[in-house]
């Protein structure tokens, strides 16, 4: 059974406010439209225009109805057209609603999502093609979820509609298209991935390469290489940024004493980092050679298609890097 | 559909004179002890909170309402305990009319466990789920989507969940540096696009910190951006406690009845600066005296005394009860205890499992590994 991450997203929101008439939908062009693209198809003709809302170009405005709206019980889903739209919008995902549960003590919770696609699309330029993660990632009182698979999700967003507190979905555009297998647990409506879990996609005992969204399926490319090259990759798919599985992550290092992240987003005080001092912190000790991060480049995304290959990780950076840290590689291995 | 209205108040006083009841007699003596005893409450509330401040019982940004209770009294007395408020970072007033009692909020300022949040709000931050006071928003703006949130919700319980038939009111407060905001302008048009049951309060009280509003804004009339969305716009005396009660009766009423929002400017002034560490340089000692012999809580006396409302007796009664309140509420504060440090985790999350808990069920605070953070999984 295949099923691709549109329509993963969309049977994912079908199912929660078809069980759920708390759940409501609003942003730009997800009612008449269908969606910029097209994740809501259909729910407006299913749900009507009270639950499926087209709103004015006003994220700021529409976040903060949301926000409001949560605070007495409802459970809003907001799209934002791309996250980097979220910008325009980002005080009330952090000082209102990630923020309110604290400072009222407990009395006002914010069960809200706001997902959409984040990070680099393609030739979109500096604006449209920023990885939020480790943004959001470092703010107490989120969630901040980035599926890779269908099953990723749907497993992942009804759990984030479901749950009683402000959770950050991260999709990715070029992922949107693509199908993967989905068993028959997957496709139950009940169906819900823990947030907070990492998922182990492929086992290996040589390194470990952790990886988020788009990534995770680069990762486990460069895995394949790898393989013919003798070296045996444990691919880690994340899910959850905040929460991270520090635990997964860790036991994992401990087996194969060899890290690399691998992440769209830029490489000072990114996911990639964390995770790093997440090992140092628990499993130095386990460690065989230093970690490596492959990030995105720390330059604003350059238009140019060759300039922005070269911005974002390649399948190819990753094989280099893990080779580099099994000592596969001439020049390191000398140096080392 | 009703038209819209752009009301000034030349034209409001230019219709009443058509009338042959004076709208400002139509106030009975109950309402008009609760009215009186809610804004001396303000005051002596804000008064006593200065004191504190400078006697380092309280800390941080202290924004003092002095000045300006006609406002939060005039509407907020008129709402539900289901009908919301939403505040900027001087929020202790409005706490107070809509019935977060004098001790919760005092003990909030002071730090403290008893406080309306536990103590993990302050001054900027005054929530009460019970009284549906939804925050104090420390930035200009802020407040006005959530507000709008909130006037959301209600429509789609009646709408959509079927719960209700009515709808609650929502109140967004917010000032004359509020209304430059593109926030504000969003709002605007999603409330009248959408019918909501919400009314925007402008309090203009002239200064943004020091930044005259007539410096500040194009068009300095902000009530005649209601009609500009849609809506009705109203510009009220906000230094007399029953003009603004009678234009808040009318907005609160259309809210309520389904009719959409309103726009009201109060035209007010604080009596201190913007907050207690600001040294106020900026406003004429003319301007000051002007408004201060405008106080809207001796206006309220000198009428009900001359109109034989209340006596003078029965005011003073109400002013040592008032003080009593005040003195109260600092004594309860004061005994009240600290945060426990196991408190500084808690309530992140409103999922139970979401936040710092470790394995053992105790708060990670205990724990050396804190940077692991709130993520406990």
């Amino acid at each position: 059974n295949q099923m691709t991450v549109r329509d993963a997203l969309n049977s994912a929101l079908d199912e929660e406010m078809s069980a759920d008439p708390k759940v409501f939908l609003m942003g730009e062009e997800v009612g008449e439209y269908q969606g910029a693209y097209k994740i809501t198809k259909g729910l407006l003709d299913k749900y009507g225009p009270e639950r499926v809302l087209d709103t004015p170009i006003t994220e700021a405005g529409f976040t903060g109805i949301g926000v409001g709206a949560a605070y007495y019980g409802l459970k809003p889903v907001v799209e934002f057209m791309t996250f980097n739209f979220s910008l325009q919008a980002i005080d009330h995902i952090i000082n209102s609603a990630a923020k309110s549960n604290y400072m009222s003590a407990g009395q006002m919770s914010v069960p809200i999502v706001f997902r959409g696609p984040n990070g680099a699309a393609a030739g979109v330029g500096a604006q449209h093609s920023h990885c939020f993660a480790a943004w959001y990632g470092s703010c107490p009182g989120l969630k901040v979820l980035a599926p890779y698979s269908s099953e990723d999700a749907r497993g992942l967003l009804k759990a984030a509609i479901r749950d009683p507190d402000p959770v950050v979905f991260l999709e990715n555009e070029l992922l949107y298209g693509e199908s993967f297998p989905v068993s028959a647990e997957a496709l139950d409506s009940s169906f819900c991935l823990p947030i907070g879990k990492a998922k182990i996609e492929k086992e290996g005992k040589d390194v470990t390469i952790t990886a988020f969204s788009k990534m995770v399926g680069y990762a486990l490319q460069a895995a394949e290489i790898l393989a013919n090259e003798g070296i045996n990759a444990e691919v880690i798919n994340l899910r959850s940024i905040r929460p991270l599985d520090r635990s997964t992550i860790n036991a994992s290092v401990r087996k194969t004493n060899r890290l690399v992240t691998v992440e769209e987003g830029f490489p000072q005080h990114g996911v990639g980092a964390e995770i790093c001092a997440s090992v140092v912190e628990d499993s130095f000790g386990y460690l065989d050679a230093p970690v490596e991060r492959i990030c995105g480049a720390d330059v604003p995304m350059p238009y140019a298609a060759n300039l922005e290959r070269m911005a974002v990780p390649q399948v190819e950076d990753i094989v280099r890097a893990a080779k580099r840290v099994c000592y596969r590689d001439a020049k390191m291995a000398a140096a080392a | 559909c009703l038209p819209i209205l752009a009301v000034s108040d030349v034209v409001k006083q230019n219709q009443s004179k058509t009338s042959t009841i004076r709208p400002n007699l139509l106030i009975t003596k109950e309402e008009g002890l609760e009215i009186y005893e809610d804004m001396v409450l303000g005051r002596s509330f804000e008064d006593m909170c200065a004191q504190m401040y400078y006697r380092g019982k309280m800390f941080g940004f202290v924004h003092l309402y002095n000045g300006q209770e006609a406002v939060s009294t005039g509407f907020i007395k008129l709402l539900k305990k289901a009908d919301s408020v939403v505040s900027t970072y001087r929020d202790h007033v409005h706490s107070l009319s809509k019935g977060v009692p004098a001790r919760a909020v005092m003990s909030e300022l002071f730090g403290k466990t008893t406080g309306c949040c536990n103590g993990q709000g302050g001054s900027m931050h005054m929530f009460s789920k019970e009284h549906n006071v939804i925050g104090g928003f420390a930035f200009i703006g802020e407040g006005i989507p959530v507000a709008t949130g909130a006037a959301f919700s209600s429509k789609y319980r009646k709408e959509v969940l079927k719960q209700t038939d009515f709808e609650d009111v929502t109140l967004a407060f917010f000032g004359d540096g509020t209304a430059n905001n593109g926030q504000f302008f969003e709002c605007l048009n999603m409330a009248a696009l959408w019918n909501l049951p919400i009314v925007f309060v402008v309090e203009n009280n002239l200064w943004a910190i020091g930044m005259s509003h007539l410096r500040a804004t194009s068009d300095p009339q902000i009530w005649k951006k209601g009609p500009a969305f849609g809506m009705p716009g109203v510009h009220v005396d906000g230094m007399d406690v029953l003009k603004v009660r009678e234009v808040a009766k009318e907005a609160i009423g259309r809210a309520r009845r389904g009719e959409g929002p309103t726009l009201v400017e109060c035209e007010t002034y604080r009596f201190r600066g913007h907050s207690l560490a600001d040294p106020d340089e900026l406003r004429d000692p003319a301007e000051k005296a002007h408004y201060a012999a405008r106080d809207p809580i001796t206006a309220l006396k000198k009428y009900m005394i001359e109109n034989k409302i209340a006596s003078e007796a029965e005011l003073r009664a109400i002013e040592k009860k008032i003080d009593e309140v005040v003195e109260d509420s600092v004594e309860f504060a004061d005994a009240s205890s600290h945060p426990p440090r196991s408190q500084l985790l808690k309530n992140v999350f409103a999922d139970p499992k979401g936040f710092g808990i470790g394995p053992d069920g105790k708060y990670r605070c205990e724990d050396p590994k804190f940077t692991e953070g709130t993520a406990h999984v």
